[in-house]
């Protein structure tokens, strides 16, 4: 019963917070219901195939496949491949999460790591045509450059922060 | 177009899963057995944070409509409606289909271009909303860090659009 409290404790939170706002607010809460159920459906929808994708994956590709690609030997190639992959990829932020996780189990460094999510959030190649045509060159990669800088910033600042200790915690999550 | 963007990259990923679980289930059913039972324990290790996640994206998602955002970020210019639209950008989730228009239309309107920036760059780096999910696969102390320093380096992101701007339009 306490573990179960405390898994879901993050969880009761939330419901807590969406409840008050939602009775402060009864218009926004009533539509929250609506997109709940619309969330629901959108989210599961993604997250299960990529589950599954991700679990093949991870049963079929050795370590040794992506360890010298991506892992702390990995260099300056490491960094490019890290960006590319994340900048080539399509979908919301919070599939982007499990596949770092998965990376990070095959032995990317954990630098390559947040320069994955980096780019993956802010530097969507199929996003950026579109981005242009909206909001004008200038914007867009002006904005694409400071972002790359601050995401290789990032990933080496994040990597000396927290070191080898936060990879294994990481890695221990799902060991269970 | 939005729509059926989405709706055709949804089937094929399905279509993707299923031909590979296929070919992995014809190679080797112990392995595809095994690589559904992490599948499976993924999805179960995840449902408090994804449910929380739910929750929020819900709530923020519905106090901040497309048009209450285009009125509080459109208006507040300056210091202060760049610490705005990164608040607002940091709470909502908007995909890159919206939000790249929606800019443009309150650029038009003469919304300064440090702040749509801003506003971009966090909604696309920082997620409270996502935030029990993304700490569910790497920690608190993690999900605080890059929020945290994605968060503040969206002004520098700011500050160098508007730098671009200036110096080329």
């Amino acid at each position: 019963m306490k573990v179960l409290l405390k898994k879901w404790r993050i969880a009761i939170a939330a419901l807590l917070i969406t409840g008050v706002l939602g009775a402060v607010f009864p218009e926004a809460g009533r539509e929250a219901l609506k997109l709940l159920g619309v969330n629901i459906s959108t989210i599961i929808g993604i997250l299960v195939p990529v589950f599954i994708l991700l679990g093949l994956f991870d049963v079929w590709v050795p370590r040794e496949r992506i360890a010298p690609h991506l892992g702390e030997a990995s260099g300056i190639r490491g960094i490019v491949l890290a960006v590319l992959l994340g900048a080539s990829s399509a979908g919301p932020l919070y599939v982007a999460f499990p596949v770092a996780e998965v990376m990070l189990r095959k032995g990317t460094s954990l630098r390559n790591i947040f320069i994955f999510l980096g780019s993956w959030s802010s530097m969507r190649l199929p996003m950026v045509l579109f981005e242009i045509q909206s909001v004008g060159p200038v914007f867009a990669l002006s904005r694409f450059a400071a972002s790359l800088a601050g995401i290789l910033l990032m990933g080496v600042l994040l990597e000396r922060l927290l070191g080898l200790e936060v990879r294994q915690e990481i890695l221990e999550r799902f060991e269970k | 177009m939005e729509r059926l963007c989405r709706t055709l990259m949804t089937w094929f990923l399905y279509l993707a899963t299923g031909v590979l679980l296929g070919v992995s289930a014809a190679a080797s059913p112990e392995k595809t057995k095994k690589a559904l039972k992490k599948a499976l324990n993924t999805f179960v290790n995840i449902l408090p944070p994804l449910t929380a996640t739910l929750l929020l994206v819900s709530i923020s998602v519905a106090l901040l409509p497309e048009k209450v955002i285009a009125s509080l970020i459109g208006e507040e210019s300056g210091f202060f409606g760049q610490i705005l639209a990164s608040l607002i950008g940091s709470l909502t989730l908007l995909p890159g289909f919206v939000a790249f228009p929606m800019a443009k239309v309150l650029l038009e309107h003469g919304a300064g271009v440090a702040q749509m920036a801003v506003f971009v760059s966090t909604l696309m780096m920082v997620g409270v909303a996502t935030a029990p999910l993304e700490a569910s696969f790497f920690g608190w102390k993690v999900t605080l860090l890059r929020n945290g320093m994605a968060y503040f380096w969206s002004f520098g992101i700011g500050y160098a659009v508007w730098l671009a701007v200036r110096i080329w339009i």
